[in-house]
């Protein structure tokens, strides 16, 4: 049966007509935030750069494209329609009429849709390890540059080892279908998952401990909503059954956070030795202030400006670790739609087909493109000051 | 110095024995061992056969025994067949001793590779030449470019110059390698059909055709890093007093630059360079699986496809001492250059 094209004019017309909730959201959020920009401190003076502007819409672009996923793409991600088997951009599918805008891939399925749904598994898993990095690298390097002494020592030889380590190997061991059968990832998500609460409840007592009223409400809040998040990602046993995460994307979770939070624990710790010889650091020495009050509330807000410019870089590095492990088909699921997966299946048949490859590349280096010039404009907004 | 670099030198071996042994660890769980005894023997053996090859090949004395066999401080045994005392070699394929005898790393005997059926030192060996060649030539393309960018967009900072050079050295370091490999191939190999999506035939000889792609693919990732250091520290070292000095001497701006920026400059882009190292392992794997390049990366990756635990050991022993010593060689390298840190 031969297949209907349309020209290649209407593919990138259909194209921008199925990102439309996309450009409304963006529309809506960039407007406002020009109106606003005076008042939005930091983010609002990402928009005095066209550096800043580019960073924000790619990045809101991807986010918003994320969200409105299933609005977007035509087709199931996952749904084989073989008449569409290696059809180029602009082939028309017969039952629905509907479009593959950038053609079908060799198990015959929309590599738009793909692309599309792929950036749910990155917006989703990029940045919350990362959050997590953070929370494990600022949890160990603050009293890592604070003390000195044994800790430091420790914590750095601890924290070089892993970086030793390259991380193609580490992946290689961490991130294996054998392993799941072992306990490792378990324990490893467990001690992990366990920082953020530490830091959370280690932040509210240094600053309320004096005012019970509030320290046991935002302790309780801290606990009941880490404890339920907790139970569900390292137990499987949210009593709500809302927060879940699959044994493998648990173990890509738990490998990226591990290869990449002694990175943020080498910072953290070189911002605190610069930080903790300042004046206001010894007048709050001298008010008899703990050491922990003065970590989280004197040297952290303190140390932002280089912590957020990193954990922009470091969401994209974190973006491009998760399509090496899709590249080399380490622990997502071969059928995954995800950037990294999509651009290990089509690179192996260049020679025949080169369009199933080109959009998961390009989504993938816009993707982390836009983070980098987010992250350069922060910098050189923050230098300003 | 000298008690520096000693120090350096003891925590680089102690990194290297922690390293190891979680490694070790990783590779001899019972899933790896199980994935291992399979692939080593003929299709659908029963259990009870997987268990007794992994018995007979010293799988299941004390972990901490065969890690002490492989560092070489324990003998290595035999296998002996307990119903007539004979002694046979444990893997016939790489002369294995058939006596009890000390013989692991430390008397440079780095063990017995179950997939490629060779010694480790016979495989491991001549792919880390073949990628020496590759690291060779990523290096001879990266530095001198990124050099060149970092110094004309530092050497007028704010210009259009600056500016243009600067978003493409961004968007060179959001281009990893099989984002990148994937492109070029698309364009130099099926596009124009100038160069060759494969390097397997450059095993046998390099040519411009065959080994273009691996490099320029693993340099690009590189090269915007290295370029964007070299910029911020050329504007640092514009802004110096010596260089107004100069200029209002009436020194024309090229001799300023090249006479008097250049060198000062340079000093830390040195330091990132060589840091560099522990990146460029990991774009060499990824390099060399995409086009077909028989390297270190290549065996890497099939020694952890294959949980071939002496080939892996040896791999991760090696990848870890580059990076160990590059950064050894940056510090050190980084206090002889600077006269200032060199007189502390």
């Amino acid at each position: 049966m031969q297949t209907d094209y349309i020209s290649a004019f209407n593919v990138v017309i259909g194209v921008l007509w199925r990102f439309w909730p996309v450009w409304v959201a963006l529309i809506l959020v960039m407007g406002a935030s020009f109106t606003y920009k005076k008042r939005l401190g930091l983010y609002g003076q990402l928009f005095d750069s066209g550096v800043g502007i580019a960073g924000v819409f790619i990045c809101l672009f991807w986010l918003f494209t994320a969200i409105f996923a299933s609005t977007i793409s035509p087709f199931d991600p996952l749904a084989q329609v073989s008449v569409m088997k290696d059809t180029l951009p602009g082939a028309v599918e017969p039952a629905s009429k509907l479009v593959y805008y950038f053609g079908g891939d060799k198990l015959a399925r929309d590599v738009f849709s793909r692309m599309v749904y792929g950036s749910q598994i990155v917006l989703i898993i990029a940045p919350a390890a990362t959050g997590f990095a953070l929370m494990v690298g600022i949890t160990l390097g603050l009293p890592a540059g604070y003390y000195g002494g044994k800790i430091d020592t420790l914590l750095s030889f601890l924290a070089n080892l892993v970086l030793a380590f390259p991380v193609i190997l580490l992946f290689y061991l961490l991130v294996t279908p054998g392993i799941m059968d072992t306990p490792i990832p378990y324990a490893m998500a467990g001690l992990f998952f366990l920082f953020p609460i530490i830091f959370f409840c280690v932040l509210f007592w240094t600053r309320y401990k004096n005012r019970p009223d509030r320290l046991y409400i935002l302790l309780g809040i801290t606990l009941v909503v880490g404890g339920w998040i907790y139970a569900g990602l390292v137990f499987d046993k949210d009593p709500l059954h809302i927060v879940h995460i699959d044994p493998n994307q648990l173990n890509i979770f738990v490998a990226v956070v591990f290869a990449s939070s002694p990175g943020v624990f080498r910072i953290v710790r070189g911002l605190t030795m610069d930080i903790k010889t300042r004046d206001y650091v010894a007048a709050a020495q001298t008010r008899g202030e703990s050491p922990w009050y003065i970590m989280l509330w004197e040297i952290l807000p303190n140390a932002r400006g280089p912590l957020i410019v990193d954990a922009c870089l470091r969401i994209g590095y974190t973006t491009i670790l998760l399509g090496t492990l899709g590249y080399f088909g380490l622990g997502l699921a071969p059928e995954s739609p995800d950037w990294g997966t999509a651009i290990k299946d089509a690179s192996r048949l260049l020679r025949s087909f080169i369009h199933p490859a080109l959009p998961p590349t390009i989504a993938l280096m816009s993707f982390v493109l836009g983070l980098n010039l987010l992250a350069d404009s922060l910098r050189e907004q923050s230098m300003k000051d | 110095m000298f008690s520096f670099i000693a120090r350096r030198i003891g925590t680089i071996l102690l990194t290297m024995l922690c390293l190891t042994l979680v490694v070790f660890f990783l590779v001899n769980l019972e899933p790896n061992l199980k994935k291992l005894a399979i692939s080593q023997t003929e299709m659908h053996t029963p259990a009870d056969q997987l268990e007794s090859w992994l018995v007979n090949h010293g799988y299941r004395q004390n972990f901490f025994l065969r890690y002490g066999q492989w560092l070489g401080v324990l003998p290595k045994h035999p296998i002996t067949d307990p119903a007539t005392g004979k002694t046979t070699q444990r893997f016939s394929f790489c002369n294995d001793p058939t006596e009890p005898k000390f013989s692991g790393v430390l008397q440079g005997d780095f063990g017995c590779s179950t997939k490629f059926k060779t010694t480790v030192a016979a495989k491991l060996f001549p792919a880390l030449g073949a990628t020496g060649l590759l690291m060779f030539w990523v290096l001879a393309v990266m530095v001198p470019i990124s050099l060149l960018i970092g110094i004309l967009a530092g050497m007028r900072e704010g210009s259009r110059t600056d500016r243009t050079l600067s978003v493409a050295s961004i968007a060179s370091t959001a281009t990893p390698e099989y984002v990148s490999g994937v492109i070029f191939t698309v364009i130099f190999a099926s596009w124009l059909g100038w160069l060759n999506g494969s390097a397997a035939s450059a095993s046998q000889g390099i040519t411009f055709y065959n080994f273009t792609l691996p490099v320029i693919t693993l340099a690009i990732y590189g090269i915007g890093y290295i370029a964007r250091m070299t910029r911020a520290s050329m504007v640092e070292v514009m802004t110096q007093q010596y260089i107004r000095t100069a200029r209002l001497k009436g020194l024309s701006f090229s001799s300023v630059v090249i006479k008097h920026a250049l060198r000062n400059a340079l000093i830390a882009p040195f330091t990132v360079i060589m840091l560099q190292f522990p990146w460029l392992l990991t774009g060499v794997v990824i390099v060399e699986v995409m086009f077909r390049y028989q390297g270190f990366g290549y065996t890497l990756v099939e020694a952890a496809g294959n949980n071939d635990i002496d080939l892996l050991l040896g791999c991760s022993l090696v990848s870890v001492f580059i990076v160990l010593i590059t950064q050894l060689i940056s510090d050190v390298g980084y206090a002889f250059l600077n006269p200032r840190i060199r007189v502390q």
